[in-house]
């Protein structure tokens, strides 16, 4: 009798998952409708259709591929790879306020971007092209410095003090960007500040490209983890207790996480919150199990950039608003309300 | 190996108890020696400067004050109230700090964590793009008025639903309205380009401090200090968790408030005298605790001396690094306590 109970509260539960992520896929499908026909030249839906098939004109086609659709692609996998590298530092630390963030990831590539743009002379065409890369070797090699601070012989890694560790390394980068920050002229600082602010400026295939095998790979990887995650989630002894080999598992969905959230940083900048409140509001809306959440993360976050980078498009034409600020502006007011209305 | 693992926990669990054990010797000597420690600091900290003057002229400035020597003037007009400005920074923050972790339970807490800095930050970006030519003491008034606003909506938030007000809640709340708010200024600050000026502001320096911020902020300081240690034995129970301290018989939402209120007049009149000096409410808690056990009742005082002699530390060093230019309070603050809190990281087994 309980047992069927039990049984049938479970099965509930995964509809109802089943249910969210195919609303959330559609939601995705039409905000990328939606996002096509913004900007400054508008494509009707049966111009979209045309021009998807080849039928378009030349204008059409150049404003589609090669501007709109890379954009577009890229926001949906940053978005992706964000929540569900956030999803992966929450499990591992079993700590609300984790975000990729944790392992110096922004800081590290703020710092490097930051020293490079204040010693390289001119905001030319060079340095654009080069800032992912750079962006990416720092938060990469952040992220392995903290690790290897935290590391002890015989006791491996706890996650506490890895927590600790990565928030202290996080803030000398910070206070090296502040005194950085001063001595920079006003130009290449209105730069910096909106590269830092996230903005998606990579909007050519060639980033895509760069962006894709890392989530290729790494997406399916923490997913196909999402049992082992479980398990983590019950506390480390526990976890022995029931055969993980613990210190090895997070050390992979940690390098997983590193990987995802440091490819996306490198092509648009601090957009953190994603990462913080995508996992938060798929927990919310699917419950704890990984299987669901994780994915549900993955669709949440893209719903959620691929929105704001529109809206941030759409409000100010011609310029633009940053991404990761138009993330928090309307991602947090939701994730407010979510929090007051259930319970924890 | 699973073997190993278990036993090695279990070893783990004999050892804890030593380790919770507070250290109430420990905590006299560093009241004492931080004490004496911080007078030193001040008493440097006074007579270094671009203008040296000697000790014994600090001491007939401070007790026979004779306003006609240039000497004295700076001493009383410029020094004094620097260093003073330092020490009631750095022991609200710290305390500050020491009570949200504690509230919180989380090892990442500080008094940012309660939308403090971010709305001191937002009210700045509107104060600097909408009313530029604002005066320093309406900034402050501003900033203080936006810490405010912002701890007032995260509580307010926090407690909304149903089941009241439970330390992850208040910690995500905290976190994402400081995000919200955090954006907002960040957007504010593309626009009108006024970013460097905030973040000069924001970076945090005692340079500025008047007899006058100290006035109006002092009594508020000190009442709220000797409300933290009035509170530090309710923390020490709520730190055990809140279940536990239900069932000891405290009455945890009113200890939460009141905890809550505490943490908005240090850090809210802190951060509008000198700007986000974040770090030490992070780390000195931590040191406080690796050094003298888990009971607030010696962590919130230590926490204060601590804090108190790092701001004044670093802003000495501030000062001596490129003079007559000074580097901001809060780079050498992360500067000093980064290599620190690392080590610390790497010894302390119980975080809370």
């Amino acid at each position: 009798m309980q047992r069927t109970r039990v049984v049938s509260f479970e099965e509930t539960r995964r509809k109802h998952g089943l249910t969210v992520l195919s609303v959330l896929a559609v939601l995705i499908i039409i905000m990328f409708i939606i996002s096509v026909n913004t900007g400054y030249i508008r494509l009707t839906p049966l111009e979209l259709l045309n021009t998807l098939f080849g039928k378009g004109t030349d204008k059409q086609e150049l404003i589609l591929f090669q501007f709109r659709l890379p954009r577009i692609v890229i926001s949906i996998l940053i978005g992706a790879a964000l929540a569900v590298s956030g999803a992966v530092m929450q499990g591992v630390f079993r700590n609300d306020l984790a975000d990729p963030g944790i392992l110096g990831i922004n800081a590290g590539a703020g710092l490097m971007v930051m020293l490079m743009v204040s010693f390289y002379p001119t905001t030319s065409a060079a340095p654009v092209y080069l800032l992912p890369v750079v962006a990416f070797v720092g938060a990469a090699f952040t992220a392995a410095l903290i690790y290897s601070l935290a590391y002890k012989r015989h006791q491996g890694i706890a996650p506490i003090r890895l927590l600790l560790t990565g928030v202290a390394v996080a803030a000398g980068m910070s206070a090296a960007m502040i005194v950085l920050t001063l001595r920079l002229d006003p130009d290449k600082y209105q730069f910096v500040a909106t590269w830092l602010a996230g903005s998606i400026w990579g909007t050519s295939w060639k980033f895509v490209l760069s962006l894709l095998p890392w989530i290729v790979i790494l997406l399916p990887y923490v997913i196909y983890k999402a049992r082992v995650m479980n398990v983590l989630n019950l506390g480390e002894q526990t976890a022995t207790g029931l055969g993980a080999h613990v210190t090895r598992e997070q050390f992979r969905l940690l390098a997983a996480a590193v990987g995802l959230a440091a490819s996306s940083v490198a092509v648009s900048g601090g957009i953190g919150f994603v990462g913080l409140v995508g996992p938060h509001l798929a927990r919310r809306l699917v419950g704890p199990k990984h299987q669901l959440m994780l994915p549900a993360s993955a669709l949440l976050g893209a719903l959620l950039v691929i929105t704001a980078d529109t809206i941030g498009r759409r409000i100010l034409q011609p310029s633009e608003i940053p991404t990761g600020i138009v993330v928090a502006v309307i991602g947090a007011p939701y994730f407010l309300y979510l929090l007051a209305r259930t319970k924890s | 190996m699973n073997q190993q693992a278990v036993s090695r926990n279990g070893l783990d669990q004999r050892a804890e108890p030593l380790k919770l054990r507070s250290r109430p010797w420990a905590a006299t000597l560093i009241l004492i020696g931080g004490l004496i420690a911080l007078a030193l600091g001040i008493a440097v900290s006074v007579s270094f400067g671009a203008a040296d003057i000697k000790l014994s002229v600090v001491w007939t400035a401070v007790f026979h004050f004779n306003p006609d020597i240039t000497e004295h003037q700076i001493i009383r007009e410029l020094r004094l109230p620097r260093v003073l400005g330092g020490v009631m920074v750095g022991a609200s923050f710290a305390v500050a700090g020491a009570i949200m972790q504690g509230m919180t339970r989380n090892p990442l807490a500080d008094s940012g964590l309660m939308g403090i800095n971010s709305g001191a930050g937002f009210a700045l970006a509107i104060c600097f793009a909408f009313f530029p030519n604002l005066s320093f003491m309406y900034l402050i008034l501003y900033s203080f008025i936006g810490a405010g606003a912002g701890a007032g909506i995260v509580y307010g938030i926090g407690s909304l639903a149903k089941g009241g007000l439970t330390p992850a809640r208040l910690v995500l709340a905290g976190a994402a309205f400081s995000a919200l708010l955090s954006a907002l200024s960040e957007g504010v600050a593309l626009y009108f380009k006024i970013g460097q000026d905030l973040a000069f502001w924001y970076a945090g320096g005692l340079a500025g401090t008047k007899w006058f911020q100290l006035q109006v902020m002092s009594p508020w300081v000190i009442a709220a200090l000797i409300g933290a240690i009035i509170l530090s034995r309710s923390i020490t129970m709520l730190s055990l968790g809140e279940d536990i301290a239900r069932g000891l018989g405290q009455r945890t939402g009113l200890v939460k408030l009141a905890g809550a209120l505490v943490v908005l007049v240090l850090a809210g009149a802190s951060v509008a005298v000198v700007g986000a000096v974040g770090f030490v409410g992070l780390i000195i808690p931590h040191l406080t605790r690796y050094l003298v056990g888990v009971d607030y009742r010696w962590i919130i005082p230590c926490s204060a001396v601590l804090g108190a002699l790092l701001v004044v530390g670093a802003d000495l060093t501030a000062r001596m690094i490129n003079p007559p230019h000074e580097t901001p309070v809060g780079a050498i603050i992360a500067l000093i306590g980064v290599p620190f809190f690392l080590y610390l990281a790497r010894k302390e087994r119980r975080e809370l």
